[in-house]
């Protein structure tokens, strides 16, 4: 508990910039953190890993996503109750209490006292700053048109900036260069646009009439009403979980929670680790957990086969780590956190076969068993919508151009369907070549050859490639021609 | 589906099926690079990186065939490959091997070092002196020093931490 250290001092790729030192309180107990860290990366690295429980009050939850998107450390943060201390900075001296059941509603605070309001108008508005919403940002940015940032997290990249390996994909694509350099690079770049207007730990919550996008800001608190001519929406996606005898255990995590602490903040996860599914963000991340110094006890996969790319499974073999095939998890084992974990070989419907059960001592279990587009503002603002499990789940129904049902509204990147941080680059640049077309931006003809460009190279080359046809066929299930469009706004289709 | 993907490393039968190994002459010859690189992946950064066009690749989804006559070893591809999946071998020496290996791992290589070899599976089959160490954007490029029969064999290396 508090005290040991989880901070990683030296990692063999990334150097960890942290800020002045500060003091903060959790249950009245005194937390060194550093500037630049969220509440629950700090108390992870002291050692706490519980940070809420079940409603009833019996079940401890630990972090999970790590990235402001499920509810499993919602805290009671400066008298504000259902904070995600995830996504919230340390500050000296804040007082964060776990929250046990329902909290009070904090009758003192917000509802008494105005919250500042602001109406913002803009030529394009951009929800989500990941790779999609970066380099949309930048190109329209370029083009000199009025841009709108809103990002959720405390600062702009999305998940590239815990991406510590090197793209793939062609150079003029970002490939060869590590993930969270790429976030860098646009990050300074759009940072440094006057007609860029960035607003950080903004929650653009709805899409209203006329156009109007409603966003909360914390930090300080601030209600911003957005009046864009555009909009493109490059919400991204959450992690999914996995049924499992106590599958709420602390130390059972996302996968990408994990990278979010040992990428991002410099925080080790924990000590031994057992990780469930080969898609290339499992093995991705194993790679990067013995890069963290973290021992992995083996990674189980449902399938006869890895789900990821060869190239990602031999990196992390040639190291020793054991592949369970046929195998998953049926058990986690702990008090209070994990301290056991249970895998067993499934027969051909998925059924663990009995006595080949495996148990590991491991205080760490990551899930990387596949993402979930975040829809919920393109459902909200009435966009049709498909279900696709091919995209990992539902996602709206859009044009080549990227352009939803709802006139105006763009999608890309994730939120488009899962599939990669180079597919969401291109995908999000087609939307911002549209968006500026349709302003009236820029050099038309030139505009249009730098659309014809990405397109060609997204479907008639990159998406060929054999390894990446499943996604490929679920975008090809949501993309439509503008006539088709037309027909689904008009409801004819 | 093919047999390495349901085993998560590749065995150098079937890199010689595919035809990705070079000569026994030419790696007798001086350094080569091998990419073990099996999957049609979208990825060319090997090819563009390459100051020899020795790597031949027409779409981004192609195999890297590494041409041995335009290939000299000069190992640029391998700290850059995203795959870490390049390999320098170079049987030119008598009596041993050498192999150039990238690795992104604590404590740091340092020339003169006596490190673990290990195999595909992960497994220390040997220990071999690191001769030549050079780094490009925080991965090294580690040429190591393996028992000539083990050629085929040594794609990691470990640090024993002091
Ligand atoms: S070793 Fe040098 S010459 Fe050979 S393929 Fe790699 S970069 Fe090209
Ligand atoms: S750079 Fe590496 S991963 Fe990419 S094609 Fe070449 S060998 Fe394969």
């Amino acid at each position: 508990m508090p005290g040991s250290s989880y901070r990683i001092v030296e990692h063999p790729v990334i150097s960890f910039k942290r800020g002045r030192r500060v003091v903060f309180y959790y249950n009245d107990r005194p937390v060194e953190a550093y500037i630049g860290e969220t509440i629950l990366a700090a108390l992870y690295a002291a050692g706490y890993r519980v940070f809420s429980y079940s409603l009833d009050g019996k079940r401890p939850r630990g972090a999970f996503c790590m990235i402001g998107k499920c509810g499993s450390c919602l805290s009671i943060v400066d008298g504000v109750p259902n904070t995600r201390i995830c996504i919230e900075p340390v500050r000296e001296g804040v007082r964060v209490y776990r929250q046990e059941g329902l909290p009070t509603a904090p009758l003192s605070k917000n509802v008494v006292e105005p919250v500042e309001w602001e109406e913002a108008e803009a030529d394009a508005l951009i929800i989500g700053g990941g790779p999609a919403g970066l380099i949309a940002a930048k190109t329209l940015g370029e083009l000199g048109l009025d841009v709108v940032v809103v990002d959720d997290q405390p600062r702009l990249g999305g998940q590239l900036v815990k991406q510590t390996h090197r793209f793939f994909g062609s150079r003029e694509y970002w490939g060869g260069i590590r993930g969270y350099v790429i976030a860098e690079k646009l990050a300074r770049e759009i940072m440094g646009m006057k007609n860029v207007r960035v607003i950080l730990q903004g929650y653009a919550y709805g899409i209203y009439s006329d156009n109007r996008v409603g966003v909360a800001v914390r930090n300080p608190l601030k209600h911003v009403i957005v009046k864009p001519k555009m909009i493109l929406a490059g919400t991204g996606a959450c992690e999914k979980t996995l049924w499992f005898e106590n599958n709420d255990l602390p130390g059972i995590m996302g996968a990408g929670g994990a990278q979010t602490l040992m990428n991002e903040y410099g925080v080790r996860p924990g000590d031994e680790a057992l990780v469930i599914g080969s898609g290339n963000v499992g093995l991705i991340v194993t790679y990067q957990l013995l890069q963290a110094g973290v021992r992995v006890k083996g990674l189980a996969e449902i399938m006869d086969h890895i789900g990821g790319w060869f190239v990602h499974a031999a990196k992390i073999r040639r190291l020793g780590v054991e592949f369970y095939f046929k195998h998953t998890i049926i058990k986690a084992i702990g008090s209070d956190r994990v301290e056991k974990a249970v895998i067993a070989e499934m027969d051909e419907n998925y059924q663990p076969i009995p006595g080949s059960e495996k148990v590991f001592d491991v205080d760490l279990v990551l899930l990387a068993v596949g993402l979930q587009p975040n829809y919920s503002l393109f459902s909200q603002a009435g966009a049709a919508m498909k279900y696709v499990p091919e995209l990992g789940g539902l996602v709206p129904v859009r044009t080549w151009f990227m352009e939803t049902s709802i006139p105006g509204l763009y999608v890309a990147g994730d939120s488009s369907g899962v599939e990669e941080a180079t597919t969401a680059f291109i995908e999000g640049e087609i939307a911002a070549l549209s968006i500026a077309l349709r302003l009236g931006a820029g050099n038309r003809g030139v505009l249009i050859e730098k659309r014809r460009k990405l397109l060609d190279y997204l479907w008639k080359e990159y998406r060929q490639s054999p390894v990446v046809s499943r996604a490929r066929m679920g975008k090809l299930k949501v993309t439509v021609s503008e006539e088709e469009m037309e027909k689904i706004r008009r409801g004819e289709a | 589906m093919e047999d390495y993907k349901a085993r998560g490393y590749i065995t150098p039968e079937e890199l010689a099926g595919k035809g990705l190994l070079p000569s026994i002459e030419r790696l007798e010859k001086g350094p080569i690079a091998i990419a073990e690189c099996p999957e049609e992946i979208p990825c060319n950064i090997c090819k563009n990186v390459c100051p020899f066009n020795a790597i031949r690749m027409d779409r981004i989804y192609d195999i890297p065939r590494i041409d041995p006559d335009k290939c000299i070893g000069c190992g640029v591809c391998v700290p850059q490959c995203p795959g870490l999946a390049i390999f320098i071998v170079d049987l030119s020496k008598p009596g041993k091997a050498l192999i150039t290996l990238p690795y992104e791992f604590l404590p740091p290589p340092r020339k003169g070092l006596i490190v673990k070899l290990l195999d595909r599976t992960g497994r220390v089959i040997g220990e071999g002196r690191i001769v030549k160490v050079w780094s490009y954007d925080k991965t090294w490029a580690v040429t190591v020093e393996a028992p000539r029969d083990k050629y085929m064999e040594v794609r990691a290396l470990w640090i024993p931490e002091k």
